[in-house]
């Protein structure tokens, strides 16, 4: 009894977002304003050394500099349309199987989230390389005379980071589409809608919250993307992150890594602020 | 004149649970049947297999002549009211009306023009535009009936469409469904658990149990002369007596319960059968003279109702007995523990197999 009463006494007197309550976060945010926050900003600040714009100048107007930042966009709008792609039919899968093989599929989804980025990206290495699996079994089979270069160039980079970060998309459409309706879908092939028809005026309009969150959580990710490009990538196919690596680790130019680094944080915060503009436009006058 | 919906020994079971038995039944052009049965007794499980959402594991369904046990939902051309009415939350109201329109390909103009008449029917003239968020439970009601038939469907199904809503709503939406059914001819298919509801709004009524049909027919058939013990206790408040047949002869025949009372009743049965007697509590009048067909017992519980005094008679054998007595001629207020006898007239005993 006094257990019950216990419980539900505070419950009365605690207000929301209370003093006390901020007290309790106190440790989480000086870590992370003496660890992450002041970094940043302290690297970022070198991008303006001595009130100079000289270094966002080279940046935004040597065409190089240029090129990778285009290649770099292309590169992640690609993961991002390759993961929706192959994202979408997994994710639909799983919300409408049964618990048991749900449980399995997930198993198999996560299994990858929990191995190194680092020995995945190896292991596309030893598939995809010149005297890799893939080739070997190609040419074995007689499909193709000379190896095919399926790395260290936008495939393999693509290939790569479509299987990093297909997670990060089935996540979000999963559980969109957990949130549609079976009688809705039901309601419309009753109405006369063709399974095209079902998924186009039902499933992709219910679930346009998810697909905008899954393929903005996968661009974004896919734009400051390191280990896999710098591997599979091999020189080759430089990515801005590769290149900020560059600056800071070969040249030793900290104060152009750093206008790198804040041209990037600015387009893709400007990126999330679009895309997230869009979805509550598309919500505005339905309630 | 062939049966519109023709449903041929249907048999559907879930793993071990055996929905649907061996089901038959057939309906007729224009009318509004319903099927009548508690939760669990197969009667949502046959409407899916209707409207092509279940596929019978036996048995056969065929609308208008044709064989669609096959048929995949969308080709069926069935309407159907969920029982959350399933209106499509990120269109308008005119948008889910012109929904099944758009799937049959019809001209932009003219679904402008068939949506603006459907809302009229229901109406709903002017709400085209808001979203079914911003409706009421009755509006959205309507606007599922509407969607359900503006596509002029060979056949209208009601999943217990009324169950959300409160008594008042939903009497007036019973009323609104016949009218509208009436209106446009459309052969219907109601499916409700609430047999007061059955009763106002059904040509016929089909009850279910246990994945059976147990009855078909007119209301007042399956209210008067139930044919089991089942569709006796389900629809309307009944005494339900079990005896035999002690003598019979040209409509008429003498009852003894198994209690030992013996009853007149005005209906011929095989002598020495088992039988059923049923009873409904409101043709049992107050006696003043003990006699034939005359009940004593002592009043167990009374509640005042309204219209009657509703009380639980205990008989001399133990047996209980409810009784209606209508306010206007119940001489004072029928108190616990009081002395009362009822007559049991002849034609109020009706009398049915038992299984």
């Amino acid at each position: 009894m006094s257990g019950a009463i216990a419980f539900h006494a505070p419950a009365a007197t605690r207000r929301p977002g209370g003093l006390g309550a901020f007290l309790l976060i106190l440790p989480a945010l000086a870590l992370f304003l003496a660890l992450f926050a002041f970094p940043v900003l302290r690297l970022l600040s070198l991008g303006f050394a001595d009130f100079s714009f000289a270094w966002y100048a080279k940046a935004l107007t040597q065409p190089l500099y240029r090129e990778v930042f285009a290649l770099t966009f292309r590169i992640a709008a690609a993961t991002t349309a390759l993961c929706l792609l192959l994202g979408y039919p997994v994710a639909y899968w799983l919300a409408t199987t049964t618990q048991r093989r749900r449980a399995i599929g997930f198993l198999f989804i996560l299994l990858p989230f929990w191995t190194s980025v680092l020995v995945r990206t190896y292991a596309w290495m030893v598939l995809l390389g010149r005297n890799g699996v893939v080739n070997k079994i190609l040419l074995g089979l007689g499909v193709i005379d000379h190896p095919l270069a399926l790395i260290y160039d936008f495939t393999g980079v693509l290939i790569g980071m479509v299987h990093v970060l297909l997670p990060y998309m089935i996540l979000p459409l999963y559980s969109a589409l957990r949130r549609v309706d079976p009688s809705l879908v039901q309601a419309a092939e009753g109405l006369g809608a063709s399974g095209f028809a079902v998924f186009r005026r039902v499933y992709l309009p219910l679930t346009a919250s998810g697909i905008a969150a899954g393929s903005i959580l996968v661009f974004v990710l896919a734009l400051g993307f390191f280990i896999t490009p710098a591997l599979l990538g091999g020189g080759h196919v430089v990515m801005i992150a590769v290149l900020i690596q560059q600056e800071v680790g070969e040249l030793l130019d900290w104060n152009f890594a750093a206008a790198l680094s804040g041209l990037l944080l600015v387009l893709t915060l400007a990126i999330y602020a679009l895309v997230q503009g869009a979805v509550e436009r598309r919500q505005r006058g339905r309630p | 004149m062939p049966a519109e919906l023709e449903i041929a020994s249907v048999s559907k079971s879930f793993g071990p649970v055996l929905a649907l038995d061996d089901v038959g039944l057939s309906v007729r052009a224009g009318e509004l049947l319903t099927i009548l049965g508690p939760s669990g007794s197969g009667k949502t499980t046959l409407l899916r297999v209707i409207a092509g959402y279940e596929t019978p594991d036996r048995g056969a369904v065929r609308l208008r002549g044709a064989d669609i046990t096959a048929l995949p939902a969308a080709r069926r051309n069935i309407g159907m009211v969920f029982q959350n009415y399933a209106l499509f939350p990120h269109m308008t109201v005119g948008g889910n009306i012109a929904f099944p329109l758009q799937m049959r390909r019809r001209k932009r103009a003219e679904i402008a023009e068939i949506v603006e008449a459907a809302l009229r029917l229901v109406d709903l003239a002017g709400y085209a535009a808001r979203y079914p968020s911003q409706l009421s439970g009755g509006q959205q009601q309507r606007v599922a009936l509407a969607r359900a038939v503006v596509f002029e469907p060979l056949l209208l199904l009601l999943d217990e469409p009324f169950g959300a809503l409160d008594r008042k709503l939903r009497e007036a939406m019973q009323l609104e469904v016949r009218r509208l059914q009436r209106r446009l001819g459309i052969t219907t298919l109601f499916i409700t658990h609430d047999q007061e509801e059955a009763l106002i709004l059904s040509d016929r009524v089909a009850v279910m149990n246990r994945g059976r049909i147990e009855q078909v027919g007119a209301p007042t058939e399956i209210y008067h002369r139930p044919q089991s013990a089942f569709v006796a206790d389900f629809v309307g408040e009944s005494n339900i007596f079990r005896g035999h047949v002690a003598a019979s002869a040209e409509g008429a025949s003498v009852i003894v319960l198994d209690g030992g009372v013996m009853l007149d009743c005005a209906q011929a049965w095989q002598q020495g059968a088992r039988v059923g007697a049923m009873i409904r509590p409101e043709r049992l009048t107050p006696a003043d003279v003990p006699g034939r067909n005359v009940l004593e017992g002592t009043i167990a519980e009374a509640a005042f109702i309204g219209t009657a005094w509703k009380c639980a008679l205990r008989l001399g054998d133990g047996a209980t007995v409810l009784v209606r007595l209508p306010t206007a001629s119940a001489t004072g207020l029928p108190a616990s523990g009081a002395r009362l006898a009822v007559r049991v007239p002849p034609e109020s005993i009706h009398l049915f197999a038992l299984e």
